[in-house]
C-alpha cells in the first residue's frame, strides 16, 4: 500500500471574488485598480472619525446573481456584522462581514474528477457566500524598516464563497476553483483576473486515516493562481503527513504559501487573531432582498454554462467535449451561437471546429481575448457558409478568414470576390486540364496503375496547380478516379 | 463573574490597550464592579424574546453604483502622522 | 441682547437692528471674559467666526431670508467642522482638524447660522458630570463647584451662561437631557434617526442621536427645524418628509394625557426632585391634562443592558483609533502592536478604557449570548414597555435626573454610581424614541430640575407644544445663574 493511499485528505476552499462594481461595497469611492496609493481611499474607506457606511446596490445583485447560479437560497433578510480586529490594513478596526445571516446559503457547483481514471461528475456543495469589504494592502518594501499601507483596496466588494469540505485532492480543489471562476466571469459578477487579486483562494487542508474523525486543519491563504493553488495543497498534504508520521500533532494555523520555495509557513501576524468579537453592526440595518428583486435579476441573468451545455448537444449535434470547451467562457459562448445563427444549424460543427481551431489558436498566439476578436460571428458565418456550399476550400478558408482578421473587407464574399478565390466546380472546366496533366505525365499515370497512391495525389497536385488552387479538391479527386478508370 | 489579572490583561491586549502592573489590579477591581451591576440581567427571563440590534424595525437602504468621491489624498494625509509617497507608514508588519 | 431667544435674534436680525458680525462680536466678547471660569468652550477662533457672520450679513444683503441667518451658535465637539478642531474631549483628537462637515454642522451652515466654536464634552461623550474630558472639567453656571452634567455639558453651561444663544448637543443615555436638567435648560433628543450621525464621532451607533440646547422650547424647535432631515450618507436616516416642528406650539393641552411610570416615582430620586416634578405636573393638571399611571416594569434593567450594549458598540467604534492615519500616535513604541497598545493608551483617558474594555469582554468569545444578546433582549423587552404605554397616553413625564447637578468629585471614583445619574434617560434611547428635559423649578442648593417629557416616536412636535405651553405660564427656564449676570 502506497503512502498517499494510507492518507485522506480533506480539503474546503474559501474563495474571495471581487465583485464588477464601479464604486466600493460601501462608499462612494472608485474600485478600479492601478491608482497610485490612497487616491481611491475616501473618508469612509480610510475610516475617519464619524462617517458611515451605505450598501452598494450592485453588490447586492451580485450577490443574488451568485446565488442563483449555482442554485443556493436566496436570505430574505440577512445581517452585516463586525469582525473585530486591528491590523494597519483594516482602517476601522473591524471587517464589515456576513456572520450569522449571509446573503447565500447552499448550492453547489459541478466539476469532473477522475480518481480512479474514469472521469465522473461530481457536486461540490457550497456552505455559503456572503458579501463583505476588503482590506487594504500593506507593502513591505523598505521604507526605512517600516510597512506602506495603501488603502485603495479597502472597502471594494467581495464575495466569499465558502464550500463543505467536498474536495479530497489538490485536483479536484484545482477543479472547483476552475469551474467557480468561470462562473462568476460567466455571470459577469467578477472579471476573475487572478493577477491583480480579483479572485483568490484560501484552502482549509486536513488529513486524517480512513476512518478516523476530521483531522486538525490548517487554512493556506491567499492563493492567486491555479498552479499555487496544486503546489500549495500538494506541499501541505506531503507536510501534515509527515508531522504525523513523525509523531507530532497538527496545530490549527493560518499559513501562507511563497511561491519560491513551493512552501507553507504559519502566518505571525493571526496569532492572537482568534476572537474576532463579531456582533451586527449598529450603522447597517437587515439588508432585505424580496422575491420580485429575484425575479428581476434572474431576468437579466444570461442562460448557464450546464444549460448551454446541453442545449449545443442536443440542437447542434455536438459532442460532449465540444460543447464543454465552448461554454467555458460567456464571450466565446456567445460568438459561437451568433455564428451558428448565421451560418446554419446544420453547419454548427464546422463553426465549433473554426471557433476550437482557428480562433483559438490565433488568440492563443496574440495573448488575446475573446471580446477583442476581430473577426465578427457574422462574418465567420460567411466563411463557413461558403465552405459549406463548396464555393472556397479550406484552405482558402484561411486566406479569407485571415483578411478579414486583418480588417481588409467587410464580409467574406467580398474577400472572394477581390482575390478571385472562388472555388472551380464545374466539370466541363475541369475535365480539359485533367486530361492535360495525364497528357503531360505519363510516367505518373503508369505508376498509378501499377498501384502507387502516391501517384494519384502527386497527379491531383499538378491538376490543383494548373487551376491556382481554384479547382474543388474533392471533385478533382473523383474526376480524376473515373478518368483514369480507377 | 469576576475577572483574573490574567483575563484583565487578554483583554486589554484584544482592545490594545496597554495596562501597567500597577493599573492591572485597579482596572480589574473596577471592571468586576460593572460586571457584577450587569450580572442582574441574567435573573431576567428572555426566551422567545427577539433580540433588538436597532432602534428601528427598518431594512437597509441602498446605493447606487457611482462613483461620488473625489481624490482628497492631500487633505487627509496633511492630519496623518506618519506618511510618505502617499502610503500611512507604521512599524514593520511581520506577516 | 445676551438673554434673547432665537427668534428675538432672528427678529433683530432681520428688522436690521443689529447685523450677524454684531451680534457675534458680543457673544465672543464674553466668552473671552467668562470662559475661562466656565470652560465651556474648547475651541474659539474669533476671525473665522467674524469671517462667518460677515458672510451671513452679505448673504442678508443679497436679500436672502431664513430664520437661523446670522444668528450664533456653538456645536458640541463631537461634531465635525471642516477645517476646526474637532476633539470629541479627548488627547486621541486633540489635534484632529476635521476635513469635512457633520450633516448636522452642514445644516446649519446652509441655514446661514454663525458657530462660535466649539463646546467642551465628556471623553467620547462617556460621562455623565463633563469630568472626563481631556480639556478639563466644564463648569456648572449655577454653582461653579458643580457639575454640569455630561457628556453634553459644555453645551449646557455655555447656553445656560449665555455665552451662546443655543448648541447642539448628542444623547446616547441621556447626554442631552441630563445636562439640560443640570443647568436649567430645555434639551431634546430626538427620535433614532431624525438627525444624521453622519460627521458625529460614534459612541454607541444604534443609540446616539443629534438634538437642540436651549433656553426655550420654541428656540429648540427652531434648532431642529435646520437640524432635522434625511442624508443619504446615513443608512439610519430616517426618509421622511420636512416638517415644521413648531407648528403646533400654541395648541391648548386640554385633553392632553400625560403617562406616569410608576417606575420614576419610587425612591430612586431625591425629596427636591420629586416635589418639582411634582409640581410641574399640577401645572399641567390646571393646562388641562390628566394624568394616568402607567407601567415601565423593564426600565430598572435600562441601565445595566445599556452599559452591555453602549461599550459593546463603542469598543468597536472606537478602534479605528490607532494611531495610524490621524489622531495621536505614542512617540516611542517598538514594533507594531507596541505602537497600538501605547498609542491608545495615552490617547484615551480612563472612562473610555473601562469602557472599551468592558465592551470587548462583553463582546469576546464565550460570553456574546451572555451578555451582549441578553441585554438585546432586554432591550426590546424595554421597549415593548414604552409601545404598550403609548397606548394609555400622549407623554410620559418623570424626572430627568435623580438628583440635582452634584459637587465634583463626587461621583467619579465609583462607576456604577455615576451609571445611575441616567437612570431615568437611558430607557428612551434603548426604545429609540424622543425625549426631552425642561427646566421645572429648582431644588437643593438652589440648583434647577429637569422635568423630563417623552413621547412615541416622531412626537417632537407634540413634545414641543407640551413644553411650550408650560413654558408660557412659568419662568424656570427664563432664569439667569447669578453669577454670568
Amino acid at each position: 500500500m502506497s503512502r498517499e493511499a494510507q492518507w485522506e485528505v480533506v480539503i474546503g476552499l474559501e474563495t474571495h471574488a471581487q465583485l464588477q462594481t464601479r464604486s466600493k461595497i460601501f462608499s462612494g469611492a472608485a474600485t478600479a485598480f492601478g491608482a497610485e496609493p490612497n487616491r481611491q481611499a475616501c473618508a469612509v474607506d480610510i475610516a475617519l472619525p464619524g462617517v458611515l457606511p451605505v450598501l452598494n446596490r450592485e453588490a447586492v445583485v451580485c450577490a443574488i446573481k451568485f446565488g442563483l447560479a449555482v442554485g443556493a437560497q436566496i436570505a430574505p433578510r440577512s445581517i452585516f456584522a463586525r469582525k473585530n480586529y486591528f491590523y494597519p490594513d483594516l482602517p476601522k478596526g473591524y471587517q464589515i462581514s456576513q456572520y450569522e445571516i449571509p446573503v447565500v446559503l447552499g448550492g453547489g457547483v459541478a466539476i469532473k474528477v477522475s480518481p480512479d481514471g474514469t472521469p465522473r461528475e461530481k457536486i461540490v456543495r457550497l456552505t455559503r457566500a456572503h458579501l463583505e469589504e476588503d482590506a487594504g494592502k500593506s507593502l513591505h518594501e523598505d521604507f526605512h524598516g517600516k510597512t506602506g499601507i495603501d488603502l485603495n483596496r479597502a472597502g471594494t466588494p467581495l464575495l466569499e464563497i465558502v464550500t463543505e469540505p467536498d474536495m479530497s485532492s489538490s485536483a479536484e480543489a484545482v477543479a472547483y476553483a476552475k469551474a467557480l471562476h468561470s462562473l462568476v466571469t460567466w455571470i459577469g459578477i467578477c472579471d476573475g483576473n487572478m493577477q491583480e487579486g480579483s479572485f483568490r483562494c484560501d484552502a482549509n487542508v486536513s488529513v486524517r486515516r480512513p476512518g478516523e474523525p476530521l483531522g486538525t486543519r490548517r487554512e493556506i491563504k491567499n492563493l492567486n493562481s491555479f498552479r499555487f493553488l496544486q503546489q500549495a495543497i500538494d506541499y501541505e498534504i506531503q507536510w501534515q503527513i509527515n508531522e504525523i508520521e513523525e509523531g507530532r500533532k497538527i496545530q490549527q494555523a493560518t499559513v501562507l504559501f511563497n511561491p519560491d520555495t513551493g512552501e507553507t509557513r504559519a502566518m505571525r501576524s493571526k496569532e492572537d487573531a482568534h476572537d474576532y468579537r463579531y456582533f451586527p453592526d449598529p450603522d447597517l440595518l437587515p439588508l432585505e432582498i424580496t422575491p420580485a428583486w429575484i425575479d428581476e435579476v434572474k431576468s437579466g441573468l444570461p442562460e448557464l454554462p450546464g444549460a448551454m451545455r446541453a442545449r449545443f448537444e442536443r440542437d447542434f449535434g455536438l459532442n460532449a467535449y465540444d460543447a464543454e470547451v465552448l461554454t467555458d467562457e460567456l464571450a466565446k459562448a456567445r460568438y459561437f451561437e451568433t455564428a451558428v445563427a448565421g451560418a446554419g444549424a446544420a453547419n454548427a460543427k464546422l463553426c465549433a471546429n473554426w471557433v476550437m481551431g482557428e480562433i483559438a489558436s490565433r488568440l492563443n498566439a496574440e495573448q488575446r481575448e475573446f471580446a477583442q476578436l476581430p473577426v465578427s460571428a457574422a462574418q465567420l458565418a460567411g466563411v463557413v457558409a461558403r465552405i459549406a456550399d463548396g464555393t472556397i476550400s479550406n484552405k482558402m478558408a484561411r486566406e479569407v478568414f485571415d483578411a478579414l482578421w486583418n480588417g481588409e473587407a467587410a464580409d467574406a464574399d467580398t474577400v472572394i470576390a477581390a482575390r478571385g478565390l472562388k472555388q472551380v466546380s464545374d466539370a466541363s472546366a475541369i475535365e480539359p486540364i485533367i486530361e492535360e496533366v495525364l497528357a503531360a505525365n505519363p510516367k505518373s499515370v503508369e505508376e498509378f496503375r501499377a498501384g502507387k497512391e502516391k501517384a494519384f495525389n502527386a497527379l491531383v497536385g499538378q491538376i490543383m496547380k494548373t487551376t491556382k488552387g481554384k479547382a474543388n479538391p474533392q471533385q478533382v479527386n473523383d474526376l480524376l478516379r473515373r478518368k483514369l478508370g480507377a | 463573574m469576576s475577572l483574573t489579572p490574567d483575563e484583565v490583561r487578554r483583554i486589554a491586549r484584544l482592545a490594545r490597550l496597554e495596562i501597567s502592573a500597577e493599573e492591572t489590579d485597579r482596572t480589574r477591581e473596577q471592571l468586576n464592579g460593572i460586571l457584577a451591576f450587569i450580572e442582574q440581567l441574567q435573573a431576567v427571563d428572555t426566551a422567545g424574546v427577539e433580540p433588538m440590534a436597532h432602534a428601528m424595525d427598518i431594512v437597509q437602504r441602498l446605493r447606487s453604483d457611482a462613483v461620488t468621491e473625489p481624490d482628497r489624498r492631500e487633505a487627509f494625509q496633511a492630519i496623518a502622522p506618519e506618511t510618505e509617497a502617499g502610503l500611512y507608514l507604521v512599524p514593520k508588519v511581520i506577516e | 441682547m445676551i438673554d434673547s431667544s432665537l427668534k428675538q435674534l432672528s427678529a433683530a436680525l432681520a428688522g436690521k437692528q443689529v447685523s450677524a458680525a454684531e451680534l457675534a462680536t458680543v457673544f465672543l466678547e464674553r466668552i473671552e471674559r467668562l470662559n475661562p471660569t466656565i470652560n465651556a468652550f474648547v475651541t474659539i477662533d474669533r476671525d473665522r467666526t467674524l469671517a462667518q457672520a460677515r458672510a451671513a450679513d452679505e448673504r442678508r444683503a443679497q436679500g436672502e431670508r431664513a430664520p437661523l441667518l446670522g444668528v450664533p451658535l456653538a456645536h458640541k465637539d463631537i461634531f465635525c467642522t471642516e477645517g476646526w478642531l474637532t476633539t470629541c474631549g479627548s488627547k486621541m483628537l486633540a489635534n484632529f482638524v476635521s476635513p469635512y462637515d457633520a450633516h448636522v454642522v452642514s445644516r446649519f451652515k446652509a441655514a446661514g447660522a454663525v458657530m462660535l466654536g466649539k463646546l467642551n464634552m465628556d471623553e467620547f461623550a462617556m460621562g455623565s458630570s463633563n469630568e472626563t474630558s481631556h480639556f478639563g472639567p466644564v463648569k456648572n453656571p449655577w454653582d461653579l463647584d458643580r457639575v454640569p452634567g455630561g457628556s453634553s455639558g459644555g453645551s449646557a453651561a455655555s447656553v445656560a451662561a449665555r455665552l451662546t444663544p443655543a448648541a447642539t448637543g448628542t444623547d446616547t443615555g441621556g447626554s442631552i437631557r441630563q445636562p439640560a436638567a443640570l443647568c436649567g435648560l430645555t434639551g431634546l433628543k430626538p427620535t433614532y434617526g431624525v438627525c444624521s450621525r453622519f460627521g458625529m464621532i460614534a459612541f454607541a451607533s444604534s443609540l446616539d442621536q443629534a438634538g437642540p440646547m436651549t433656553r426655550s422650547a420654541e428656540d429648540s424647535a427652531l434648532m431642529l427645524n435646520a437640524m432635522a432631515g434625511y442624508d443619504e450618507r446615513d443608512s439610519t436616516s430616517l426618509q421622511r418628509p420636512p416638517e415644521d416642528y413648531g407648528r403646533d406650539l400654541d395648541k391648548p393641552l386640554a385633553g392632553l394625557r400625560i403617562g406616569l411610570p410608576r417606575e420614576f416615582f419610587g425612591s430612586g430620586m431625591d425629596d427636591d426632585v420629586r416635589a418639582a416634578v411634582e409640581a410641574a405636573l399640577n401645572e399641567y393638571r390646571k393646562l388641562g391634562a390628566t394624568t394616568v399611571e402607567v407601567g415601565l416594569p423593564n426600565s430598572g434593567l435600562s441601565v445595566p443592558a445599556y452599559y452591555v450594549i453602549a461599550p459593546a458598540e463603542a469598543s468597536s467604534n472606537l478602534s479605528r483609533f490607532d494611531g495610524v492615519r490621524y489622531g495621536h500616535r505614542a512617540a516611542e513604541y517598538g514594533d507594531l502592536v507596541e505602537m497600538y497598545c501605547k498609542s491608545r493608551a495615552e490617547g484615551f483617558g480612563a472612562e473610555v478604557k473601562r469602557r472599551i474594555l468592558i465592551g470587548t469582554y462583553v463582546l469576546s468569545h464565550g460570553y456574546y449570548d451572555a451578555y451582549y444578546l441578553k441585554a438585546q433582549k432586554i432591550r426590546r423587552l424595554i421597549a415593548t414597555d414604552f409601545q404598550r404605554a403609548f397606548e394609555q397616553c400622549d407623554v410620559i413625564m418623570g424626572p430627568t435626573a435623580p438628583s440635582v447637578a452634584f459637587r465634583f468629585g463626587e461621583k467619579s471614583a465609583d462607576p456604577v454610581q455615576m451609571y445611575l445619574s441616567d437612570i431615568y434617560t437611558i430607557a428612551v434611547n434603548l426604545a429609540g424614541l424622543p425625549g426631552m428635559s425642561i427646566p421645572c423649578g429648582f431644588g437643593a442648593h438652589g440648583m434647577p430640575v429637569g422635568l423630563q417629557v417623552i413621547g412615541p416616536w416622531f412626537g417632537e412636535a407634540k413634545m414641543l407644544n407640551v413644553a411650550h405651553q408650560y413654558q408660557q405660564g412659568t419662568d424656570w427656564h427664563a432664569r439667569m445663574p447669578e453669577g454670568v449676570k
